[in-house]
């Protein structure tokens, strides 16, 4: 082969090999540090890993907002309408976290499928509700079956 | 003046740019001298009219005109006047008006500074600045027009500006931004003039390179405040969240980073020609793809407002027309352009090419990271959220790398290098830094009563010494052989900037590894002592002011007995909205930043509260105002400002043996 086209293929060689290298990191890397979202309905009917970081959202359920006593501790339920899913996170909330309001949290669900959230975000603005809480709510609304349960939620009522 | 006459003024300016975008460049095809001049013209009267519809929202926002329903939805009469004017840029249509407005202000700055460049590079150059405004004047008045009225019953009030948004901050960041996002669509209509011109050499990048330099200087402050002004007013002491909208600012920002560099090696050299051209595209269509991620809503972000998927689907075409018509003109002529001189392996260009590499590897990972809940949402994969263990398991090494090759860049020669001579250069610099930056962790561990010898921060330290001595270094040697004043303006920008960046990183790795916080339930007379200072939370009060009330609480902050400050952090109800905000209370030092901010009330006289002891935190923001300020006294150099005949410009001939030292 003549020298100038062997050193190219090398150069070549070289590039894919590193290129592939990188992509297959990057890859690998997003795998391990994408948190999936899931709704409380999915969390209820057990498709959600346990231990696992993912993230969860819905409404706060008003009256389920509960501290406990000289510790920033707290607990609440986040549903979509259909399920509901118990929080528990130790730290100060966002400012406009609220009942009845839009949250979304982070954090691993133990065995008693309770969520142990090392982040809560609430929306921050009047009008804004996050995409995935928006669908999680559409969806389960969507279901018939359980539109019923759907209108005897307290939060609902005005 | 009414909305309306803004509204008509929007009309008359895209009509304007309709024109603009069409005579100039066929003016170029048929020889019409005539045709070409009406561009500067064109691009003045746009530039005009889009102010004028500027300002009238603006005076719809003074006069408390809540019959228009963008100032009914962001501003309330009780708003104080100077965030009225601030609150014009707060939200989607106005921030496109803004976006128009400083695109305009830019083409009529083409228009007016480009008196010595040959009239058919400008008439290209301002037909593609027209197309650009086309597009987004179609867009603001087809989906988002800020003057649409609520007649016949406008509310009473209006429902009040976002309180997080009633800030200094939000005056000084969306302009900036802005004006460097959009400054980026002139070296990007620089590129594909240079591409239907076909005419592509050493006098093209001196040109462009004032623009690119200015551009980027208006990002790197954009970012900047941006970064300072979450970090003080989210009033939980993060500066940097990963978050797609900040990433989205961060890639054109690298993406320009690279090409300040890559056209100065174009200008001096030669070389990296189509390099630098896709660069300038690539730059531009990056920060698009950062429209079309902020303004669509597709993610969920700090930054997502309430959002409009049509207006998203009406960018994304817009994006894919730009970047697809630029890569397929690239596609056709860019193989044309060849370099003509080499280098060897130990090079200045070698360097350029290897801090380019990281870049823009850099800005890949990062697109990718951004991109990767788009796509697996398109594919089913699920809804996915890419978190900053992402960003940083890449960003921090490359960020290593580049900064390891900063520092023999600095002593580095254009062409070829003499090996011997530059490890002789770099070898004091970096036996200090390595000395330097092992043993300061020492002291630095009982300082911050942390846990024992961080190795992170000797590699932080290492690498900061390591650029700021090889930087102060070259600058002794070759001031100490002649006059300091000999050395050009460009010479001290780069010295600048290379350290502005050094002491960035010196910040994010000190304030990330000493920091200090404790979230914690505190009764009034509590206190508590983190690195050495002993906060205690002495009292709680309200009062009143005319657009919210505050609840204030008093912290004083001792060390060893003697009070040092008095914080006082405050929590603020707003009356229209009903939002409830956190105020830090904060010390900013150079040194050290004591932040506390107040979480919620916990019964009668005790609250949650994050207590916070961040070293060396302002140092992220005075480095990147140092870069900022690099960028600027590069931009000063004298030969930017020499006045050459058009014909030697067109040529390009003339300049290039000069500028090869």
């Amino acid at each position: 082969m003549h020298p100038v086209r062997k050193q190219r293929l090398q150069w070549i060689l070289l590039i894919l090999v590193a290129t592939s290298i990188g992509i297959g990191l990057v890859v690998y890397t997003l795998r391990q540090n994408a948190n999936y979202f899931y709704t409380p309905s999915q969390i209820a009917s057990g498709v959600a890993p346990l231990g696992v970081a993912l993230r969860a959202g819905g409404m706060v359920t008003k009256g389920s907002l509960h501290r406990i006593a000289d510790s920033l501790e707290v607990s609440f339920d986040v549903s979509d309408g259909a399920a509901r899913l118990r929080v528990h996170f130790t730290g100060i909330l966002p400012d406009l976290f609220a009942e009845g309001q839009a949250a979304v949290v982070t954090g691993k669900l133990d065995d008693q499928s309770i969520m142990r959230a090392t982040q809560v975000l609430a929306k921050h603005d009047e009008n804004y509700m996050p995409p995935e809480v928006a669908d999680a709510m559409l969806e389960a609304y969507k279901r018939p079956d359980e539109r019923a349960r759907v209108d005897e939620e307290p939060y609902y009522e005005p | 003046m009414s909305p309306e006459f803004g509204h008509v003024a929007l009309i008359v300016g895209l009509c304007l740019a309709v024109i603009q975008s069409a005579v100039p460049m066929c003016g170029t095809y048929f020889g019409a001298p005539r045709w070409m001049h009406m561009g500067r013209s064109l691009a003045l009267g746009h530039a005009v009219f889009v102010m004028l519809a500027f300002i009238s929202l603006t005076a719809a926002f003074l006069t408390d005109d809540f019959s228009v329903r963008y100032v009914a939805q962001h501003s309330n009469s009780l708003l104080p006047t100077q965030y009225k004017v601030s609150a014009v840029w707060s939200a989607h249509e106005g921030s496109l008006l803004l976006w128009s407005l400083v695109l305009a202000l830019w083409s009529a700055a083409v228009a007016v500074f480009s008196k010595t460049l040959p009239l058919v590079f400008v008439a290209r150059v301002l037909s593609v600045l027209g197309m650009i405004a086309v597009g987004f004047g179609l867009f603001i008045l087809l989906t988002s027009n800020p003057f649409e009225r609520t007649l016949p019953f406008p509310p009473m009030d209006g429902s009040d500006l976002n309180p997080l948004l009633q800030d200094i901050g939000l005056i000084l960041h969306p302009p900036f931004l802005y004006m460097g996002y959009v400054g980026l669509s002139v070296p990007f209509a620089f590129a594909i003039a240079a591409l239907l011109g076909q005419q592509f050499d050493s006098a093209w990048a001196r040109w462009c390179r004032p623009w690119i330099n200015i551009a980027w200087v208006f990002l790197t402050v954009g970012i900047t405040l941006g970064s300072w002004w979450a970090y003080y007013e989210l009033g939980w002491g993060g500066w940097w969240f990963w978050d797609p909208v900040e990433n989205a600012s961060l890639m054109p920002w690298l993406t320009a980073t690279a090409l300040v560099h890559s056209v100065a090696a174009t200008e001096k050299r030669g070389v990296f020609r189509s390099w630098t051209l896709l660069l300038a595209i690539f730059a531009f269509s990056l920060s698009l793809l950062g429209t079309f991620l902020v303004r669509s809503g597709v993610l969920t972000s700090v930054h997502a407002f309430a959002s409009d998927p049509e207006r998203g689907e009406f960018i994304l075409l817009f994006l894919c027309l730009v970047i697809g018509s630029s890569f397929l003109l690239f596609a056709l002529r860019g193989p044309a352009i060849r370099s003509r001189t080499g280098f060897s392996g130990v090079s200045r260009e070698t360097l350029l090419l290897v801090n380019n590499l990281i870049l823009i590897t850099s800005t890949a990972m990062i697109l990718l990271g951004t991109l990767y809940p788009l796509i697996a949402d398109a594919l089913d994969w699920g809804k996915i959220s890419v978190g900053p263990p992402y960003f940083n398991f890449f960003f921090v090494p490359l960020s290593l790398l580049l900064l390891a090759s900063l520092g023999v860049s600095v002593s580095s020669r254009w062409r070829h290098t003499d090996p011997s001579g530059l490890r002789q250069k770099i070898k004091l610099p970096l036996i200090a830094s390595i000395l330097l930056g092992v043993l300061l962790p020492v002291p630095m561990a009982s300082w911050y009563d942390n846990s024992g010898y961080a190795p992170s921060a000797a590699v932080t330290l290492i690498f900061t010494f390591w650029v700021l001595g090889a930087s102060l270094h070259d600058a002794l040697i070759k001031t100490a052989s002649g006059n300091l004043m000999k050395l050009p303006a460009s010479y001290w920008g780069m010295l600048c900037a290379h350290c502005g960046i050094a002491i960035c990183a010196l910040g994010v790795g000190l304030s990330t590894i000493y920091g200090v916080q404790r979230d914690i339930r505190m009764d009034l007379g509590d206190s508590i002592i983190l690195a050495g200072y002993r906060f205690e939370f002495r009292d709680i009060r309200q009062f009143n002011q005319p657009n919210y009330v505050a609840t204030q609480a008093e912290f004083a902050v001792y060390v060893g007995g003697v009070l040092e400050r008095t914080l006082s952090p405050e929590k603020r109800h707003y009356h229209a909205g009903g939002e409830v905000m956190t105020e830090a209370g904060i010390d900013a030092g150079l040194t050290r930043d004591l932040y506390v901010s107040l979480g919620e009330p916990l019964g009668s006289s005790s609250w949650s509260v994050r207590v916070q002891v961040k070293p060396f935190v302002r140092c992220i923001w005075l480095g990147g105002l140092l870069v900022a300020l690099g960028g600027i006294l590069a931009t000063a150099d004298k030969r930017y400002r020499r006045r050459r005949s058009p014909k030697q410009l067109f040529t390009g001939s003339s300049g290039r043996a000069s500028y090869e030292k």
